[in-house]
This record gives structure tokens, sequence and C-alpha cells, in this order.
């Protein structure tokens, strides 16, 4: 058992949105560098299950970084201590014996707590239900080769992509924007041939949900940049806001409600 | 009851299309009269629902997750295969029709399979018409890779992300038909039951996961596209949250459960670190593409390695086995997933392995990154190479990755009929969900090709079949079957929740999976299956006793979600081991040690097991009974796979 570690651990517990939280303190006692954050809370659920004591809730599912399930605020950081991971990525090696570690919620009006330390992210799919799509049917579309594309604007496309729609950009910014993730899928659909027919009906259709949502505005602090675990960067915020400006200025005529057609 | 798999008649090429004409349809105005349930938003549940509700139909669409972008879908990494024959290297349907029945140990339907091939182009034109980012040439046209048992190169892929882009394109399809009005979602609802009325299906129940309330839904037709059972090992590459209930219950009101042994076991994942291990990670099978597999070739080497005494680096050539490329020549590293599989348990059991545990071998890409450079193999693989160091800690740029097998799919699921209709009328299974399309074992790169082709093409046309003979009467959830089967759900919900014993239910879930892949798993005896069966009988006896479910129904509650879960494996483990037990031969991922050819392979029994076995639910501790569907072959000659 050796470099096996134990640790404090200060979780926020909180029985559902309506009931005010407090923080609660715990023992993790004899965790194994090669664990995984969330392994370390399983081991903590495990004996609080054994003491029969209601388990520390929290959204987790892939484990692997990429369904955008977990979202933990550790020792202030969204997604723990290291760039570019989500939590379920990080490894008790990044924590030494002895360390206390300050487990909370994304925080953040827009994304109330379900139980402990889970939120309804609900926020986010309506900002895409408003316009994160290319409006196209099932059948009936050209060959895939049709349109060749080159491949830095599909590359820059793909970056824009990879969001895994986690929160961790909300949960950084001091302004809970969540321009990040809103940016993101309207860059990627507007470097692309598929989403110019939408291109400026989208990007004010999206913007107006995220403001209806309540989260706030951009302040170019650059923190959403910093903890984003896919590394999303600030130029999709840039390339929206021109979008959103061009569209202002000059488009007026597509600022209808965005439908998708029918 | 008799299976009747409903192929069409006619030549293989014609089926599918002369069965779209056959098939009748409903009048467009008619279509809003329909309410269609569709339960898992993966890739086939995502793109059924989108695609249903385009054509007019009022969808209710339901995930455990809180977010349907979220289904396991979104992690399939390395690709997506369609006979696009974009490379001029000699691909046609038939050839991806062909390498799917064969790589599936002839285990599979070839019209199924077919039209699965002949839907795989649309596909493609689909996700690009949506806006998925798809890895491109310089040119601007569409790149391809390889995959395991196939010597074409006909692998869509976006990075290492494949999955997360084609299911969030399928995400936003569905999202605009939200935003339309033609799709409610339901987010974190847990369905528990199948509501049948005079043998067909129509609702369901479910539990909505923050407030513990038990509703009843209606529809005319009832879709699970909940995906696989891998997580009856307790580790696989599997999401946290994978689970067999939805199709387990189906099963229970009467869905037949097709080929429950028929399990892929992935052969290059992270190992095992620890007991504290609570997933497996994937890492593609395109890294076979550059990645060469080796292990020592004597004992005393990898010893050596085990005790970190010597590095892989310091293992000279003439030391080393590159088994897969030594076995099988023309594959090489590209041999299909059970046969890499299986190779690397055998260089394991001979005490060839390494790794601290002794369970891995290694994944070697110091030739590649001579051959290609860094900076190639970089933008190929980077994000994989990340994830691998950031597990293992690790550099796999300078060190050979150690990889091992771990569960990773099921082939077998609901049994279905070509028109993805289980046996129950009204009631449907796609994607992993159903057993239609893999047969005894799945090739790379055919998951998401399955589960969208179910999903945007096959689904779209065979519900309307089944809706315009049953007519547009509305449905309500007044039948007292619904006040029935919701009772059913509440009784089985407090009794989970009376359980105060003294074991965690995932103790139970961790036991499971050592007697699943003990004697379930890459090799299956007589002896071992029979020991299981008892083993798993006994388990199932003890959480009914002692299991320890915390909290209450009215809350957000992990533990009482997880109870129900770990249940329902615990009996679809059974039956698993019934079907391993009565197939006394070895197909494909289902490797029986009593039927292997002298060199060791897989030696199929065509003679008595070319059949699905679809198994029916009899009651509770009742043995299930067996009923076989006869697999006809048509077009290829069963033969022995080979991939030397």
């Amino acid at each position: 058992m050796s470099g096996h570690m134990n640790l404090t651990l200060k979780v926020w517990r909180q029985k559902n949105a309506q009931t005010p939280g407090k923080f609660v303190t715990y023992k993790a006692e004899n965790i194994s560098p090669d664990m995984s954050f969330l392994e370390m809370l399983d081991v903590v659920n495990e004996s609080l299950t054994h003491k029969k004591e209601d388990p520390i809730h929290f959204d987790h599912d892939c484990r692997e970084g990429i369904c955008g399930m977990c979202s933990l605020y550790i020792n202030g950081r969204p997604h723990g201590p290291k760039r570019a991971i989500t939590t379920c990525q990080l490894h008790m090696r990044s924590f030494s014996d002895g360390e206390t570690i300050t487990i909370e919620p994304w925080r953040s009006a827009a994304f109330p707590i379900v139980k402990d330390l889970a939120t309804d992210r609900s926020a986010f799919d309506r900002i895409q239900q408003a316009g994160g799509y290319v409006s196209v049917n099932t059948g009936g579309v050209p060959d895939a080769n049709s349109t060749p594309i080159p491949k830095v604007i599909a590359d820059e496309a793909f970056n824009s992509a990879t969001c895994i729609g986690c929160g961790a950009c909300v949960a950084a910014c001091k302004n809970a924007s969540a321009m990040l993730f809103t940016s993101a899928k309207i860059t990627q659909l507007g470097m692309l041939p598929q989403g110019q027919p939408e291109r400026y009906s989208r990007v004010q259709a999206m913007v107006a949900q995220m403001d209806q949502e309540g989260f706030g505005n951009c302040t170019n602090t650059g923190a959403c940049e910093a903890e984003c675990p896919k590394e999303i960067t600030l130029n999709n915020i840039a390339f929206m806001n021109n979008d959103f400006f061009s569209a202002k200025l000059f488009r007026e005529q597509h600022a209808h409600d965005h439908t998708g057609g029918e | 009851m008799s299976l009747d798999a409903k192929i069409p008649q006619g030549p293989l090429a014609e089926k599918w299309s002369k069965h779209k004409f056959n098939l009748k349809l409903v009048n467009p105005s008619n279509k809003r009269k329909y309410d269609i349930i569709v339960v898992g938003t993966g890739l086939a549940g995502a793109s059924a629902a989108a695609s249903l509700a385009e054509l007019g139909y009022n969808v209710k669409a339901f995930c455990f997750q809180d977010s349907p972008r979220r289904a396991h879908s979104i992690a399939a990494q390395g690709g997506i295969n369609a006979a696009k024959n974009y490379q001029n290297d000699g691909d046609s349907v038939y050839r991806l029709f062909y390498d799917t029945i064969k790589g599936g140990d002839y285990r599979a339907r070839e019209g199924n399979v077919y039209r699965l091939a002949e839907v795989s182009v649309n596909i493609i034109d689909q996700c690009v018409a949506q806006g998925v980012p798809f890895a491109r040439e310089y040119g601007g046209l569409l790149d391809n890779r390889s995959f395991g048992g196939s010597q074409v190169s006909r692998t869509f892929y976006a990075r290492g992300q494949t999955g997360q882009q084609l299911l969030l394109g399928a995400y936003s399809a569905l999202n605009r038909q939200i935003h339309l009005g033609k799709v409610k979602m339901y987010t974190r609802h847990e369905m528990l039951d199948v509501v049948t009325i005079d043998g067909h299906a129509k609702g369901i129940i479910t539990r909505n996961m923050k407030t513990g309330a038990i509703d009843t839904h209606a529809g005319h037709a009832v879709l699970l596209c909940t995906g696989g059972y891998g997580n009856v090992f307790y580790l696989s590459t599997n999401a946290m949250g994978s689970n067999v209930t939805a199709a387990w219950r189906a099963h229970k009101r009467g869905a037949y459960f097709a080929n429950p042994c028929y399990t892929q076991i992935h052969p290059t994942c992270i190992p095992v670190s620890g007991d504290h291990q609570s997933k497996l990670t994937l890492m593609s099978e395109s890294l076979r593409n550059d990645g060469r597999v080796w292990a020592p070739k004597t004992v005393e080497v990898a010893e050596k390695l085990r005790k970190k005494e010597i590095t892989a680096a310091q293992v000279k050539e003439d030391e080393r086995d590159y088994f897969l490329e030594r076995k099988y020549p023309s594959f090489g590293n590209l041999v299909p997933r059970d046969v890499a599989s299986r190779n690397a348990k055998e260089v394991v059991d001979e005490g060839k392995g390494v790794g601290g545990s002794g369970f891995a071998v290694f994944l070697d890409f110091a030739e590649a990154i001579q051959r290609l450079g860094e900076d190639t193999v970089r933008a190929k693989y980077g994000n994989l190479f990340d994830m691998y160091y950031q597990i293992t800690d690790e550099n796999p740029y300078q060190q050979p990755m150690r990889i091992y097998p771990a569960v990773h799919y099921t082939m077998g699921g609901l049994w279905v009929d070509y028109n993805l209709s289980t046996n129950v009328p009204g009631l449907y299974a796609l994607g992993e969900c159903n057993f239609s399309d893999h047969g005894a074992n799945r090739l790379g790169a055919s998951a998401l090709m399955q589960g969208l082709s179910d999903g945007y093409f096959v689904i779209p046309y065979t519900l309307g079949d089944y809706l315009a003979t049953i007519g547009p009467k509305a449905v309500d959830t007044s039948h007292p079957a619904f006040e029935q089967t919701k009772q059913d759900v509440v009784d089985y919900v407090n009794k989970l929740l009376s359980l105060k014993g003294n074991k965690t239910v995932s103790e139970y879930h961790r036991e499971l999976g050592h007697i699943m892949w003990e004697y379930c798993g890459m090799a299956r005896t007589a002896e071992g299956l029979t020991k299981a069966k008892a083993m798993i009988q006994a388990l199932k006896a003890d959480f009914w006793k002692n299991a320890i479910v915390t909290g209450e129904n009215e809350e957000f509650n992990a533990a009482l979600e997880n109870a129900g879960r770990v249940a329902d494996f615990i009996e679809l483990g059974e039956l698993m081991v019934d079907d391993a037990l009565m197939r006394r031969e070895s197909c494909g991922g289902h490797f029986r040690l009593e039927s292997q050819t002298p060199e060791g392979e897989a030696l199929r029994d065509d003679e008595n097991y070319a059949f699905v076995a679809a198994w029916e639910f009899k009651g509770e501790n009742q043995p299930e009974e067996l009923h076989k569907e006869e697999l006809v072959y048509e077009n290829v000659k069963l033969t022995q796979r080979s991939y030397k």
C-alpha cells in the first residue's frame, strides 16, 4: 500500500434546489494515486453506504472525458487543477497525502442544484434547440463529396465541434457567461458551407436564448478558455460577436424566429 | 410462437428496395395522429426520433442522462464504415456485406447485413449535410482509414471522436424537432416497464430521476434504443450508466432476448490498475493501423519487464514476438477484434504478459514514429495518446502502450425481425439494443453504422407499415393495464428500497463481473459455465436479502437507480450463461474451449448451430424457453474464417 494517501474532503451537500446546503467534511482514506477523482469519491460513497448514510450525489457517466456529464468544482477550479481534462480524467496523483480538497457544484443561477454536486444544465440544451443545427431532413441530401471543404476549415470547425457541453466555461466565469459554449456551435456551423444558409438567423436565435436563460455577458477575462477541458478558444467568441454584429447591422431581415424551416 | 424474420424474398440486392415498396404508407395528414415513444437518445434513438418527427409523427423521447447529447454513442472513437469506395480500392456494397457476414463468423442474417451495407453510403451523406466535420484530405474531399477485418479503406472518421461528432449531428437534428414542437424530450427519466394491451406494446412506465415520480406514457409504438449490456461484466468500456434495464423489463413482458452470450471483448484497452477500477478505457482500434502488437518471446524477459528491471526499449528485436504479424501475415495487426483479443489472452496465459500485473501486451509505435515522424502520428492519434498518457502517466511517444482486452460491445440483444420489430407487436429495438446485424462478432466502425442505419433509414419505413395496419385511433393511459403496470413498478421500487442489509450494490455488481469475466468471458467451458450458473443464482438470492439501498424514492437517488440496474444484470447474467452453455461451438466472440481447430482457432459447428437463439421468459426463477431461428445462407458460402 505504499504511496497511498489520506485526504480530507469538504463536500457541498444540498438535498435539492429548495433546501439550503452546507459543507460536510469527510475522510478519504487509503487512496491510490492511480485512482481517478471520481473513483476516490466512489470509495467514500461505499463507506457512507455501509454506514447507511446517503452517498454524495455527483453527475458522471462515460468516465473517459467525452460525455460532459461530470462537473465538479475542485479547490476553486472547474474540473480541478489540471488543464484540458474533465474531472473523470483527473487522477489522485495530482494531489498529495494529507491535503484538504474542497468540492463544490457548478455555481450559476442558470444551473440550479439538483442534489449535492449535480446541477441542472438544461439551459444548454435550450440554447442548442434555438438554432444549433443545419435544417436538413433525413434523406435527399447531396453526395458527401459533392462540396469539397478545405482541410484547414474542416479542422477548425472540428476544433469548435469538440465542445462537450459540460458547463465548465460558465462555472469558471465571474459573469457566469455561456458565450464560449454558444459560440462553439455557431463557429462550427458558421465556418462550414452547410451552415451558411442559416448563419445569421442562427446566431441571433442562439444568442437570444442564451440571454433569456440568465447567463451573463463576456468581459474578456478568458477564464472559460483556460478551464475548458476541450481547449475551445476565445476566437470562437470573436467569431460569434462578428456574426452577431453583422446580422444586427446588415441583415435584420433575417432576424425572424429561427424555426429551421418547415 | 414461430420466429418469422420476415426477410423479403428475391435477390439479395433487391430485397430492401422491393420491401420498401411493399410496405404500407401512412398518409401525411394522418402521421400527426400517431404518438411514438423513443427510449434512449444515442445514435439509434436520436436519429430515429428526429427522422420520425420530420415525417410528422409526434415523438416522446426519453433518456436517463441530463441531456440527450450524453448518450454513450458519444464515446465511440475510431470511425464509421461506408461502402463509398472513394479510395478506388475495390470496395463495394457487396464487399462490405461480405466482410460483415464473415467478420460476424456467419451468425448474422444475410438480408439484414446487406441492407446495412446498402444504406451505409446514405449515412455519410446525411451526416455531412448536418455539418459533421469528418476528416478531410488537402483537396477538400473526405479522408478514410482502414480498420480490422477488412482490406479496404472505408472508415470515415473525425479524429478519435467520431462517435461524438455523429451523435452531436443526430442531437442537432433532434434539437430542431424539439424546437418545432414535434419531439417532447424527457431527460433524467428512466424507463422501468413496458405496457402491453392485447399483446401489443402501447406505452411505458418511467421514473423521473429528480423527483421519483412514476409516470405512465402511451404511444402507438415503443422504440427501445437503449444500447448494450456490457456492464454485466462490471468492468467494461461502457459508461457507468449503461444498463440493460429497459431491454430486460421488455424481455420479462414477452420480448425474446437473442444470442445473449455474444459479447465482444475489445483487444486494445488500457489495462486494469487496481481494485478501485470503475471502468475501462478503450484505445481505438484504428491504432492498430500503425501500432505493432508484441510481447516478449520468453517468460524470463517478461518477468524482467514486470519487475521493471528493464524497459521495453531494451528488449532486442529478436527477443520480441509480434504475434499477430507472425500468425496472420495477410491481416497482421488488423485481424478482427475477437482474434486479436484471444491471442493477447493466450500470450498472457503463457506468462509473457507485461506491466505490473502481467495482464497486458505492448502496442508499439516506435516504428511508425520513425517512418512517419512524430508530428504525423500526433495528427492522426494525438487525442488517444494524450488520453493514454493522462490515465497511465506513461508517455506513449517514448514507450510502447500497454493494452489488454476489455468488454466493449454486446452483439446479442432483443430479437427483432427485418422490420426491427420484436416479437411483441408495436415494440421495436434499434442499434446495439437489438441483436440483428453483427452475428457473433462485430467489426470495428460498424456500431455507428448500424445505429444510424436503423434510426435514419430503416425505422422510418418499417414503422409506417405497422402504424398503417393498426390505424390512427388515439391512445391514452386510461386503460387499466397502465395502472396495473405502474403498480408493479411501484411495488418493485419499494421492494428495492426495503433492502437494508450489509453489502453495497456495487459489491454485488463487482462479484457478478468477476463471475462473468472468469467463466463467460474470452474462453468458456461447460464445466465453468455450470459453475457460474450456480454462483449467479446464489448471488441473486443473497442480493435480495443482504443488499443495502439507501434513501427514498421521492428524491434524486443514485443508489436506488443502481440497485434496479444491478438486479437486472444479475438475471441477465444467468441467461447469458445458459445461452453460452447451450451453444456447444465456438463462433466469433463466443469461444468454447471444447470446440477449436488444431491451430487453436474458433471452430464453428454449422450443422447444429447455424441458428439465432431467442430466449423466452417463462416467469421468475423458471428456465427460459429456447426458440431457434434458422440462418439461411443463399449468397455466401460458410467457410472457416481465416485471416492468415
